[in-house]
């Protein structure tokens, strides 16, 4: 037990901080490059929305649809190794790495909920990454503009179907709309943190090879304005926005995201596959 | 709820010049979806350039008891067959 007690005075040391100063990052360890923070941060995005989605493996609705959604969960999953991989041990980031040090945005965290609040959560970031990833094809960053060629392409396609089966449950049954409007309301508090802009990312922006997420949130809004009457459905009245997933202050509901996805490499570490 | 949706089959062209063929079926509630599902079920390791889905109800079967008098008179007329010249190797799919 010993042998804890340097962990647990880090702990405390990291939390301390975090009161001090909400802005302040709650990451472990020496500050990061604004290259390897972007990085994270949109690694960390696809790594937990793709574990998120993939917890519908063998619940879906219906068996179709429980193959969309674990091909969604691939493609992010397959987004994650690449840009965990470019940043450094994209294992090791992956699982054993604590709450504390994701970069994730709060929206990819949130829970599943039914199929609506799952579609809902993905329509609102897979609009966003398609219009970012758009714009990332022109990064001064090797890496990225190549990355960006490759994902946009199945992001195209995640946006789609997101899109359809909004309009197909806001314009559906009483009981459809009425989930896909409460799907809505859950996740739509999360959305101005994705076009937050802080020291970190103004660095990497500065440098050109990160996307200024300012430039296309008129776009975004217009978007899914433009779905969401489709679907006939009405956007949720705007929130107070919750921010801080960037600067590694993430909802409860990360921590056991990563209890789930971590156990088994961090209790089992020889395993293989 | 899947049997409230109606039955698609399925069909992959596998690459370009070659015919669509049927690969099997999805159900899903519209023909927008039922090329999603068909996509997600039945292309993911790169098998087609392109996808066919056609309402199952829409399909006209042939009736398995008239088997009998719809091809059994074939069976006789081997010369119908091209086994009576030699086909290049460089010929496929015939």
């Amino acid at each position: 037990m010993t042998q804890r007690s340097p962990a647990k005075a880090e702990g405390k040391e990291r939390v301390g901080a975090a009161v001090a100063a909400f802005w302040a990052p709650a990451f472990a360890g020496e500050r990061l490059d604004f290259r390897t923070d972007y990085l994270l941060r949109l690694g960390d995005d696809a790594l937990v929305l793709g574990q998120r989605v993939g917890e519908w493996c063998g619940h879906g609705p219906v068996l179709e649809v429980d193959i969309s959604l674990a091909n969604l969960a691939l493609d992010l999953i397959g987004q994650a190794t690449l840009l965990l991989g470019e940043s450094g041990d994209g294992d090791k980031l992956a699982f054993h790495r604590d709450v504390l040090d994701f970069r994730n945005c709060l929206l990819v965290e949130q829970p599943n909920g039914d199929f609506a609040q799952t579609i809902a959560r993905h329509l609102l970031y897979t609009i966003w990454q398609h219009m970012l990833l758009q714009r990332l094809q022109q990064s001064s960053d090797q890496f990225l503009r190549e990355f960006a060629h490759k994902a946009v392409k199945e992001v195209a396609y995640h946006r789609e179907l997101a899109s359809e089966w909004t309009i197909r449950l806001g314009d559906g049954t009483e009981e459809s709309a009425q989930r896909m409007a409460d799907g809505l309301e859950w996740n739509w508090r999360f959305i101005p943190e994705l076009f937050e802009v802080d020291e970190g990312l103004q660095q990497a922006i500065d440098a050109g090879i990160a996307v200024d997420p300012r430039s296309f949130e008129e776009e975004y809004r217009a978007a899914i304005a433009a779905v969401l009457a489709q679907a006939q459905l009405e956007a949720p009245a705007d929130q107070r926005p919750i921010l801080g997933g960037r600067q590694g202050h993430h909802s409860e509901h990360l921590g056991h995201l990563l209890a789930v996805m971590q156990f088994l490499p961090r209790a089992y570490s020889d395993a293989k596959w | 709820m899947s049997s409230d949706w109606p039955l698609w089959e399925v069909f992959v062209r596998s690459k370009g010049g070659l015919s669509h063929r049927h690969v099997g079926s999805v159900h899903a509630p519209d023909a927008e979806l039922a090329l999603a599902h068909a996509r997600d079920t039945y292309t993911r390791r790169l098998e087609g350039v392109s996808l066919w889905v056609v309402p199952s109800a829409d399909i006209v079967a042939s009736n398995p008891e008239q088997a009998g008098e719809l091809f059994e008179p074939a069976q006789s007329k081997i010369y119908r067959h091209p086994t009576f010249y030699d086909i290049p190797d460089e010929v496929k799919h015939i």
